[in-house]
């Protein structure tokens, strides 16, 4: 403040307006200060809002539909776009048309016909979908505008799987799995935490010994086995939406025991302090105390740990549908579409290696959310230095 | 300290009774069994799946979730005592009696732990696999040193590295080194095991081994080992004994060939936590008071590092390190099923995708002891490691 000679005595009395205005700052305002001075965390926090974004207008985005199958196409590998025209002018982007031929050993292998010139055009009419899961309609952002399924004048920015699908249009539209599944398990395996560490950290006693030996059952058994042993249970012909939902349900059972454990413990701190046993003294309920007392003084600790179970929910979901145990056609997620290296893994890593893609995609969520769950549990901590 | 451990190992049977039920029912709950698939081939009639039912003991049907638990009951009645005191099973299509678990163990009779404890004579019978006609244990120890085989290198690996890493960030905290290191654990983290596993090997089918091979190095040239990717060993070497003693020089080389990328992709995982981990503890306790006093007392920096902090430090690696055994059995699924390893755990997911249910409840609850004896385990490395630390 009084770093200028030049202060004048009217700035002066201004600044101590300011600091007499000044509002105190809130713990949630100095922990978002901390956050956003964490620049991995803020990278992250980016990343995800852009893959959210491109997930939930991934329909709108991808020039196809996830399902549709051009079958006159498979494995065609991914489109080159072009912005220069045989004579080596600038044009609008374009794409050539697809010519399949046979090679020797009578794999179908694809080439540019450069007779064929198809015009990238945006907001185009192409196969009907559904936007936001809700709205009918046909308009995507950009493709070629060719209805017909066999048409020479295709886009498949990252290729085709083994039915011809269009592997950009289903990564993006993968992304609604993968995403939603981390948040939606989280929202369960958090609930059970909370009601079964609440009630074993206050009330203690048989309850509390049974609750334990119950997370002690479930934790002695390794993670992806019994994750595989319980997927296995879904019959596979299943509604897509339906083993969905029970893919969360088993990913949230299986989760919820370290953080209900670490929730006890905090609970049996926290009931013993002033406050609570304030508020016990004026004949609050069990509920209130629980609810409107200790709750709030673990959130913070239950942000970082949801943050950063994150990133293992995505990869055992990935794992799952890699496996062929949990997402399955025609529905897909990231690990969904690896799913076809299971089979064959070399050739088809040979010869089409696009089909790799997805996995990037995991791997980029996977690092942001960790980023993110690293920012966000130094700038929770009062005494952390990082970030500063 | 010999009644702590006994007291645990008591209180350890209430618990294998519930694992050993809960991994029951989650295998029973599967809709269908191993008789669907020959329910839905027409050509088997009628009688001939009664009589493969009743061979296998399925016949009483077990869908608990159509409320039909009679024939639940009576499987889990019998595997239970099976595992308890029968010690023979039975084969039922020939009748041939399998003495399983010890004294009939062909791959290595001389192994001392497969004569099993010559007091109790404990030779359980943990049911028979359908799929493949043999007694489940006897399944298990054939996979069991490939196993070994593949992670106890992957184990090794991973700690020896990670440590000193560890230490390293942590004593050179916000340096180039740390940050680096941490931004690869990050990315360690972050890659999924399969994933790792399938670039990998794009990258060694595609430019390693023909570069390689053009260089005329022999072995990477088309039918020698170094010329196949995925699996422990090339056609040639998977015969045989597995213990690695008995073997020549050129399947040690195919083993150490197909074993690296494993090691790589699994131990990456665990190097990033591991890492950080030890980074974190050394931290924490480089700031107390105790290091300050040493530093001041002027004793040398590395004996204030290596003396005092680093074995502070320790306790919770070791605690880790008692967890982590367990995972020398079960740790690799996904890698092993990716690049197609003979392991344990291959065993378990071709279990699971045949509805081979006694094999998939054994090594579920295999799976649960070996967790449980970890802790144990690690309980006790920790008391022995820190006197502060005392159970009574």
């Amino acid at each position: 403040m009084t770093e200028t000679s030049a202060t004048t005595a009217e700035e002066r009395r201004d600044q101590e307006e300011r600091l007499l205005t000044t509002k105190p700052v809130s713990q949630s305002q100095l922990i978002w200060r901390r956050f956003r001075r964490h620049r991995l965390g803020a990278l992250g926090g980016a990343i995800i809002v852009i893959l959210t974004l491109l997930t939930i207008f991934s329909h709108f985005i991808a020039p196809y539909d996830y399902a549709t199958q051009r079958r006159r196409f498979a494995y065609a590998p991914p489109t080159q776009i072009h912005f220069f025209d045989k004579e080596g002018r600038l044009t609008w982007p374009f794409v050539y048309g697809l010519k399949r031929e046979r090679d020797p050993r009578g794999r179908w292998i694809y080439r540019e016909d450069r007779e064929r010139v198809y015009p990238i055009k945006f907001f185009v009419s192409g196969d009907p979908y559904l936007f936001l899961w809700l709205f009918p309609t046909d308009i995507h952002l950009f493709g070629t505008g060719e209805r017909d399924l066999n048409s020479p004048g295709q886009i498949f920015l990252f290729g085709t799987d083994d039915v011809g699908r269009d592997l950009f249009s289903r990564t993006l539209i993968g992304g609604w799995v993968s995403l939603s599944i981390g948040p939606l398990a989280l929202l369960i395996s958090l609930s059970l935490a909370i009601v079964f560490g609440g009630i074993s950290g206050y009330y203690g006693g048989g309850l509390d010994v049974f609750i334990q030996r119950l997370i002690e059952v479930l934790n002695s058994f390794p993670g992806l086995p019994l994750l595989l042993a319980l997927a296995a249970i879904l019959p596979p012909g299943l509604p897509p939406a339906v083993s969905f939902l029970l893919i969360i349900m088993i990913l949230s059972i299986l989760g919820w025991g370290g953080t209900a454990r670490a929730l006890r413990g905090l609970f049996l701190a926290l009931r013993e302090q002033e406050f609570s046993l304030a508020a016990k003294a004026v004949g609050a309920s069990d509920a209130r105390i629980i609810f409107t007392h200790l709750l709030p003084n673990t959130m913070s600790f239950l942000i970082v740990t949801a943050t950063l179970s994150i990133p293992g929910l995505i990869l055992a979901e990935a794992a799952l549908s890699f496996l062929g145990f949990g997402i399955r056609d025609p529905m897909t997620s990231w690990g969904q579409l690896l799913n076809q290296f299971t089979d064959n893994t070399i050739s088809n890593l040979t010869y089409h290696p696009w089909l790799m893609i997805p996995g990037f995609f995991i791997i980029v969520a996977v690092l942001a959310f960790n980023f993110m769950g690293d920012a966000l549990r130094d700038a929770v901590d009062p005494f952390s230095t990082k970030g500063r | 300290m010999l009644n702590y451990i006994l007291r645990r190992l008591i209180y350890m049977l209430p618990t294998l009774l519930i694992i050993s039920l809960v991994a029951f029912f989650v295998v029973q709950l599967a809709p269908g069994d191993f008789l669907t698939k020959y329910k839905l081939n027409e050509r088997i009639s009628q009688e001939t799946l009664q009589s493969i039912a009743k061979h296998l003991g399925l016949e009483t049907p077990c869908e608990p979730l159509e409320w039909q638990w009679q024939g639940c009951l009576d499987r889990y009645w019998r595997w239970l005592k099976g595992v308890i005191w029968e010690s023979q099973s039975t084969d039922p299509r020939t009748g041939q009696q399998w003495q399983v678990w010890s004294f009939q163990f062909s791959i290595n009779s001389q192994f001392p732990f497969v004569h099993g404890f010559p007091f109790i004579h404990w030779n359980p019978d943990f049911g028979f696999s359908f799929e493949t006609n043999q007694p489940v244990a006897t399944l298990f120890w054939e996979r069991l040193p490939l196993t070994l085989l593949v992670t106890i290198p992957t184990f090794l690996f991973a700690w020896l590295i990670s440590l000193p890493l560890g230490i390293y960030s942590a004593t050179r905290q916000y340096s180039l080194g740390d940050n680096i290191f941490t931004l690869l654990g990050f990315a360690g983290l972050s890659i999924p095991n399969f994933f790792l596993a399938l670039v990998l090997m794009y990258w060694l089918v595609i430019s390693v081994i023909p570069t390689f091979c053009g260089w005329g190095w022999g072995f990477f040239c088309p039918g020698n080992p170094g010329a196949s990717v995925g699996g422990l060993f090339t056609q040639a070497h998977m015969a045989g004994s597995p213990w690695p003693w008995d073997w020549t020089l050129t399947k040690w080389l195919d083993y150490l060939w197909h074993l690296w990328p494993a090691v790589l992709v699994i131990g990456s995982s665990s190097i990033a936590s591991l890492m950080r981990v030890m980074r974190g503890q050394l931290l924490d306790i480089l700031n107390s008071q105790y290091i300050m006093t040493a530093r001041a007392k002027g004793l040398k920096e590395s004996v204030v590092i290596y003396k005092h902090a680093v074995r502070n430090a320790l306790n919770v690696m070791i605690t880790i390190f008692g967890q982590s055994l367990p995972g020398l059995i079960s740790g690799a699924l996904i890698t092993a099923i990716v690049l197609n390893f003979p392991t344990v755990e291959r065993l378990f997911y071709d279990g699971l995708r045949a509805y081979d249910d006694y094999l998939v409840q054994t090594l579920l609850m295999f799976f649960a002891v070996l967790l449980l004896l970890g802790n144990l385990l690690a309980d006790i490395m920790l008391a022995w490691a820190d006197p502060r630390i005392r159970y009574d």
